[in-house]
């Protein structure tokens, strides 16, 4: 029997897909069982999925050339 | 998207690399193009501020060319200078915080915390209710309130791609403490957004 909180602990490997066939079919079954958990496994997948779709860090373009200048010093010095 | 590394066909690093070990300047520059975004990226994960990433990356690839003659070949180019973003942020963050009290070390990591708190569906697709500056404020404010090891550890499996190994190589710590603080990192972060994107109307507290 998997509980809540076996569950939270192998969240991680079963978001990343590195969880034995067997052992995925015991989450998945407590998953179709508690919808608590469910939830926190879908909300926690689109956290994920937000954070890769939407880069809030973009390199200015400045930041860019001025690492490149920055670089042209250092190897004119040699 | 965010552009991840190998995903271009046809790159040869270690080509490059082995170019730039023997003085070839545009060899390195293309090293640069190639990896200025995403250091740049981790270097405001866990600095959170953007001056600092720009020192960060600056620091990183001018040590990286400094050192091109150590660099074995035993590990891919990206993460040792990934290894070497994080020192420098890690450095960074150190200096800022001349507060001695302030640990980079995580407090909260007494296992007895809460990870769950707020169990809400998310309304079908949060990230069009809001502005692309409106998302990005509140990705960033929700990464803000980590503490650093734990936004690297985020930044790095999840943003960057890295395995759980090459993570735990790079912020010199052991794979069970990498798997600890992402799922700390995960849920917290699901945490805070939840606060933002819940269904409307929808409103229950109490798990476990």
């Amino acid at each position: 029997m998997v509980t809540c909180k076996d569950f939270l602990s192998e969240l991680n490997e079963y978001l990343d897909g590195s969880v034995e066939a067997e052992a995925r079919q015991e989450l998945e079954r407590h998953l179709s069982e508690c919808p608590n958990c469910w939830v926190v496994c879908d909300t926690t997948k689109k956290t994920i999925q937000i954070y890769r779709g939407v880069d809030p860090y973009q390199i200015p373009t400045g930041v860019h050339d001025r690492l490149i200048a920055a670089l042209h010093r250092r190897t004119r010095a040699v | 998207m965010i552009q991840r590394i190998g995903q271009t066909d046809g790159f040869d690093e270690a080509a490059l690399v082995a170019q730039a070990q023997t003085g070839g300047e545009e060899a390195f520059t293309e090293l640069v193009n190639r990896y200025e975004a995403n250091i740049y990226r981790l270097a405001r994960h866990i600095t959170q501020n953007p001056e600092d990433a720009e020192d960060v990356l600056q620091e990183t690839f001018l040590k990286a060319y400094e050192h091109l003659g150590d660099f074995q070949g035993n590990s891919k180019f990206y993460t040792w200078i990934v290894r070497i973003a994080v020192n420098q942020a890690l450095m960074k963050l150190r200096k800022r915080k001349t507060d001695a009290s302030v640990s980079l070390d995580d407090p909260y990591d007494t296992g007895e915390e809460s990870l769950v708190r707020e169990i809400a569906v998310w309304e079908p697709n949060p990230e069009q209710t809001y502005s692309q500056e409106e998302i990005r404020a509140i990705l960033e404010k929700a990464v803000d309130s980590l503490p650093p090891t734990f936004r690297a550890v985020f930044a790095l499996r999840d943003i960057e791609e890295l395995s759980t190994e090459e993570t735990a190589a790079a912020l010199n710590l052991s794979i069970p403490a990498v798997k600890s603080r992402l799922l700390r990192a995960r849920l917290r972060l699901r945490e805070k957004l939840t606060r933002y994107f819940k269904r409307k109307g929808d409103d229950f507290f109490g798990y476990m």
